[in-house]
């Protein structure tokens, strides 16, 4: 429930009610396909049916001839167009040609092949069914282990060995801690490829005046900078002929952290045609077209002393990566790397990423991106070592922590934990589930037949991105704030917020510091004509990086903000509190309405100052932030389903310092969820001709209202010393927490039979036949 | 061929020619301009696009426009009245039980009519209720407490 505050309360901390609301919940937003323009034509897209397929030939005449359509485009047409780019680099990447239309050759089921554009999306949708496509199908791979066996497929001819790149990581002397170690546990592990199914498609509007030479595509996207400086280039525009607008958003979780194909495309139609053009995507596309997440195989190897010390941890990586590099492709492994060692003092990593192609739609950034991966394989690595020497599992983790008094720690894997104190959400957890009375219930109730079972989880996130040497195309984020002649106060920010919710939290930062009601400030955001530069919204940055960026360009107002005011009541002993400045001599006050006036109107200016009240700020961040956690499940089996009922879920995260509460705790529950849905539900399926069986919300499982438990969420607070706010992110964190702490409870549960591990998803059928086999998979 | 449909949308009258085929959402969305609901799947699965017809909901992504006809629809935009939000809006405002807002206008028609029918209903029964609306945001908990605070606030 929200709060409502009285104004001389600062506003961060607070549980407020979003200003975003009341346009989304009186269907008053406009979202990509609300806009209309006069003359709109709309395209539709032809994609390949085959997973590889040589085009043998194409005829698109009789679409040409349909009443109604305008244009048809294929491969040969967009042949100026330049690729979809990949904004990741690693040394020896193998990059393929990647046209926005096939050429002679399709690589993926849903691999697009020609647009029509016609006046209207039922003529559009009709014509694509005219267009005459001669397909020779090709042998397809769809899995990344047998895409690396001798004779596989190849996906590009020219790299019969389907691997785009090798990556090799370690840190101390793994080989001599594995040698000397009393245990060492194996364990293959798979986090399943996901579809990130935001509920909002993707979907562009491109608009181009000819006569002024300048583009105008709305897409729905996390990056609208970023988007324009690549689309530009793609379609051989000058950046500032073509402006990006980001309209209402309806999520992206890193589905819309990318640049595809339909952009340049779009724009590329209304160039041609001289009339708006709007493409929607329908599910089937999106399932088929967008980016999915994860796709690991992972074999890990864990070296521990007998008293349970942990010295070292191996990892052989296997990225299925799909045809493309997508923006950040091979990227998103190497994150996996950066976060093997979890919160633990691994002081001895190793870790082999293999980057494999296979017909399928590209992997790239799905909420957490990467972090999941490395964080489910270490405390699954942890439970097994736990299994091993007979230890709970809870205090193998205590025993292993970095411990409170070590930050800033330098990682095995080269990075600096910022700030963190990894016992105490677990102890919190421990304290919350009352957890030596639920051993011995759970003993209890194993022994009258029910199979109850506890999982712990621990995780680490690197977050807040990040620092530009570590980031492709900059870390920074930006802010401009703006008070206007009346007093009012806008702030531009470049990140570009999509159900975040920093419509508020950035109003509650700049509320505060200039002591004005929260209704006197409006964000803006989403259009590269208004503001400044951006980065976007991606890897639990928007607050992290672009709520400093609006501190520090608050901060240049309030000096300028000071020094009218020592000008307008004639005194240097002055000071800006609530909104006013006051003569700390006389008692004499300024507003900040007359200040601004003062600022614009510009009779007298103070020295060496210019008019008017605008500051910008472009924030680097130093380094990037760690937010940390425990999550504790209790889930307990059907024998008869093989279902896994929650009994219940704690969070307890750290994400520094909060500036709403009530945001927060949206951000972790729907994280929970979506971590949920990989740990029991969901899984892109594609068969071993690359079909893609798993294709509508029909085939693949979105959890429901009725398919989740309560959440029960907590947190304790470790400011980040990165940034002066304190904060560290928490976009990501329920999704990394929440797997490893599912299956480890559904393992635990299964104990008694044999069983040390299970890959995700815990369907109801997997785990029934386990049972009627007696743990024997 | 096109047909002539003729009916009451938000309380007021409106005919149009339009194909047979045109589906419901469409018409709502792109003849007459009402672009609250929304289009997530075209399958009925998600529930983006839920509305009210002759006060029952119904997916108007899988239905079409001239099985309308005659009668009276209820989109999102139809529920506050004179700028006083339904008590299910300011419910789902209060306890931030949106983030991205794509599914809301649907959630909120479901949530409504959960409430007319039962007043008083369980957390298992809202959840029951917006089995067919999807949220890829919120994880569903903050929106279970907006339906049974708008519960209380509307039997009060």
């Amino acid at each position: 429930m929200a709060t409502t505050v009285t104004k001389a309360e600062t506003l961060v901390g607070r549980r407020l009610r979003r200003k975003e609301d009341p346009r989304l919940i009186t269907g008053t937003a406009t979202y990509v396909d609300d806009i209309q323009m006069p003359g709109m034509h709309y395209a539709a897209i032809l994609r390949s049916p085959h997973a590889a397929a040589r085009i043998r030939s194409l005829n698109v005449q009789p679409a040409l001839d349909h009443p109604g359509v305008a244009a048809v485009f294929t491969g040969a047409d967009v042949a100026g167009v330049g690729p979809v780019p990949c904004g990741a680099s690693l040394p020896g990447l193998r990059v393929p040609a990647h046209s926005v239309l096939a050429r002679d050759r399709v690589y993926f089921v849903g691999h697009p092949v020609a647009v029509v554009v016609a006046t209207d999306r039922y003529v559009a949708a009709d014509a694509l069914d005219l267009i005459e496509v001669e397909y020779q199908p090709l042998p397809a791979v769809a899995n990344p282990e047998k895409a690396l066996e001798p004779g596989a497929p190849a996906v590009h001819p020219e790299w019969p060995d389907n691997l785009a790149f090798t990556y090799h990581q370690e840190g101390g002397e793994p080989d001599r801690a594995f040698a000397e170690a009393d245990v060492v546990v194996r364990q293959r592990i798979i986090s399943q490829r996901l579809i990130p199914t935001a509920m909002e498609t993707r979907g562009v509007v491109a608009d181009y005046r000819g006569a002024e030479k300048s583009l105008t595509i709305y897409s729905s996207t996390q990056i609208p900078h970023l988007m324009r400086s690549l689309v530009a280039q793609m379609l051989g525009l000058a950046e500032n002929r073509l402006r990006v607008i980001t309209p209402e958003v309806g999520g992206g979780f890193g589905s819309k952290l990318n640049v595809y194909a339909e952009e340049a495309l779009m724009g590329f139609v209304a160039m041609k045609i001289g009339k708006p053009v709007k493409w929607i995507e329908s599910r089937r596309e999106n399932f088929q077209c967008t980016i999915h997440g994860r796709g690991h195989v992972d074999y890990y190897e864990i070296a521990a002393r007998k008293d349970g010390a942990v010295l070292g941890l191996r990892l052989k990586l296997i990225q299925d990566l799909g045809a493309y590099h997508q923006l950040l492709t091979p990227a998103i492994p190497t994150l996996s790397v950066l976060m093997m060692p979890g919160l633990y003092k691994f002081r001895n990593v190793s870790a082999d990423i293999l980057g494999v192609f296979t017909n399928c739609v590209p992997t790239d950034a799905y909420r957490g991106a990467g972090r999941p991966e490395a964080t489910h394989g270490v405390e699954r690595m942890m439970d097994l070592l736990a299994a091993e020497l007979r230890m709970d599992p809870a205090e193998l983790r205590l025993l292993n922590f970095i411990g409170a008094d070590e930050f800033p720690y330098a990682t095995a894997t080269g990075l600096s934990y910022d700030s963190g104190n990894y016992a105490e959400p677990l102890k919190k957890a421990l304290d919350l589930v009352d957890y030596h009375r639920l051993r011995e219930q759970q003993q209890q109730a194993k022994a009258s037949g029910r199979l109850v079972g506890i999982g712990i989880s621990t995780y680490g996130e690197i977050c807040a991105f990040g620092p530009s040497p570590a980031t492709p195309a900059g870390g920074w984020e930006s802010a401009t704030v703006k008070i206007e002649p009346s007093g009012a106060v806008t702030v531009m920010t470049g990140a570009s917020p999509h159900g975040q919710g920093e419509e508020t939290t950035f109003a509650q930062i700049a509320a505060d510091e200039l002591g004005v009601p929260i209704e006197d400030v409006i964000v803006v955001h989403g259009d590269t004509a208004i503001v400044q530069y951006g980065i976007g919204t991606f890897g639990s940055r928007g607050t992290a990086v672009g709520g400093p960026a609006v501190y520090y360009a608050l901060q240049d107002l309030k000096a300028k903000i000071l020094k009218f005011g020592e000008l307008l009541l004639e005194s240097s002993d002055v000071t800006f509190s609530g909104g006013v400045c006051t003569c700390n001599r006389t008692g004499k006050t300024v507003t900040l309405a007359q200040i601004a006036a003062a600022s614009y109107r510009a009779m007298k200016l103070p020295p060496n100052t210019e008019p008017g009240l605008v500051a910008t700020h472009f924030w680097e961040p130093p380094n990037f932030a760690f937010p940390f956690g425990a999550h504790i499940v209790v889930s307990e089996v059907d024998p008869e389903t093989g279902q896994v009922e929650i009994k219940r879920y704690v969070a307890v995260d750290d994400c520094g310092k909060i500036i709403n509460p009530l945001l927060v705790d949206g951000q972790v529950h729907g994280g929970v969820v979506q971590g949920l849905g990989q740990a029991l539900f969901e899984q892109a399926v594609y068969d071993q001709d690359g079909q893609l069986v798993t294709g509508e919300l029909m085939d693949y499982a979105v959890p429901k209202a009725t398919m989740v438990p309560w959440i029960e969420s907590d947190h304790t607070t470790t400011p980040s010393p990165v940034n002066p706010l304190g904060v560290k992110g928490v976009g990501e964190a329920g999704t990394i927490g929440c797997s490893p702490a599912v299956v480890n409870s559904v393992v635990d549960a299964l104990g008694h039979l044999g069983v040390r591990h299970l890959d995700m998803p815990l369907t109801p059928e997997k785990l029934w036949k386990l049972i009627q086999a007696g743990g024997q998979a | 061929m096109k047909r002539r449909i003729t009916l009451k949308i938000n309380g007021k009258v409106y005919s149009h020619e339009v194909e047979p085929r045109m589906l419901l959402i469409h018409y709502l969305r792109e003849v007459v301009g009402f672009t609250g609901p929304h289009i997530g799947c075209e399958t009925s699965i998600c529930g983006a696009c839920t509305v009210a017809l002759d006060e029952k909901i119904v997916k108007s992504c899988t239905m079409l426009a001239v099985q309308a006809d005659g009668r009276e629809v209820l989109t999102i935009e139809g529920l506050a009245s004179n700028g006083t939000l339904h008590p299910v809006q300011e419910a789902f405002w209060n306890e931030h039980a949106l983030q991205c807002g794509f599914c809301t206008p649907g959630m909120i028609m479901a949530s409504k009519q959960l409430l007319e029918r039962n007043p008083r209903p369980t957390d298992e029964q809202i959840r029951h209720a917006l089995e067919g609306n999807l949220c890829r945001c919120t994880g569903y908990q903050h929106i279970v407490n907006a339906v049974r605070t708008a519960a209380s606030r509307m039997g009060a």
